[in-house]
């Protein structure tokens, strides 16, 4: 799916990366937890995340994610905005819970970066 | 490995100050994709950084990331002047942690921090002693074919 079909797809709004709305997002990760993105995300990847501080972006920068996508009507830090619009980094934004957008990103091709923990 | 490195650099860190956690370590991503070296490599040896800057600036007072690169590997050593771990082998099981509530609103501190480090490292060394700090050596094998000079 490119960032376009996934911005109408969810309602979500684009903070950063209107440009790059063509990108294709084959794969998705989801979690709060920046260890676990850390561990198991791939290059390329979509990363959906409750979580809004500049961690987010940094871990994002440092796996090649292609995009954030922050659920449950999260908005980025303003330090969080900052850094992800030096990075280049397209920030989305969707009131969808995060359950909700994996379940319609899945139905429309979406798969998860890994299946199960430990089967990279 | 008594060749000239193609780079041999410190960069400090300051305890607690989580506004600039993980700046050193996307200069040293800039660093090694500016030497040429793969993006599998750079990815995993940017991540190694990233978790031990996080570990630097979340228990320790002061520390530095050394990275030196040469055209078989990346050394990165993460050295800190802080509390040091009493019991390296329960620090390594992962789900142990000692955070406090700020580090996990950061998304970290959920006792992954080294056990990631340790699987994204060819080579991976730790020593502490409680009350002086914790160096950590890690080495990443580069695939020499994909360097551009």
């Amino acid at each position: 799916m490119t960032l376009h079909e996934i911005k109408e797809l969810l309602e979500a709004e684009v903070l950063i990366g209107e440009e790059q709305l063509d990108m294709e997002v084959k794969t998705a990760f989801v979690a709060d937890l920046m260890s676990d993105v850390l561990a198991f995300a791939t290059a390329g990847s979509l990363l959906i995340t409750g979580l809004t501080n500049p961690q987010v972006v940094r871990t994002a920068d440092v796996l090649d994610i292609a995009a954030i996508l922050m659920g449950r009507g999260k908005r980025p830090s303003q330090e969080t905005f900052e850094l992800a619009e030096e990075l280049n980094i397209p920030i989305l934004t969707t009131k969808y819970i995060l359950f909700e957008i994996a379940g319609r990103l899945y139905l429309k091709g979406v798969r998860g970066c890994i299946e199960k923990a430990g089967s990279k | 490995m008594d060749e000239k490195p193609l780079y041999d650099g410190s960069f400090t860190i300051t305890g607690g100050n989580f506004d600039n956690a993980g700046k050193v370590s996307s200069n040293i991503k800039t660093i090694l994709k500016q030497i040429g070296l793969s993006k599998n490599v750079v990815r995993k040896a940017a991540l190694v950084a990233y978790e031990s800057e996080i570990n630097i600036v979340s228990y320790a007072r002061k520390g530095m990331i050394r990275l030196r690169v040469v055209p078989e590997c990346i050394m990165i050593e993460a050295i800190d002047e802080g509390q040091g771990i009493p019991d390296i082998e329960l620090a390594m099981q992962p789900g142990w942690s000692t955070a406090n509530q700020r580090i996990r609103e950061m998304g970290f501190g959920a006792g992954m921090g080294l056990c990631n480090i340790k699987s994204f490292s060819d080579i991976f060394n730790i020593s502490s002693e409680v009350g002086k700090g914790t160096h950590l050596k890690m080495i990443i094998k580069t695939n020499c074919e994909s360097l551009n000079s």
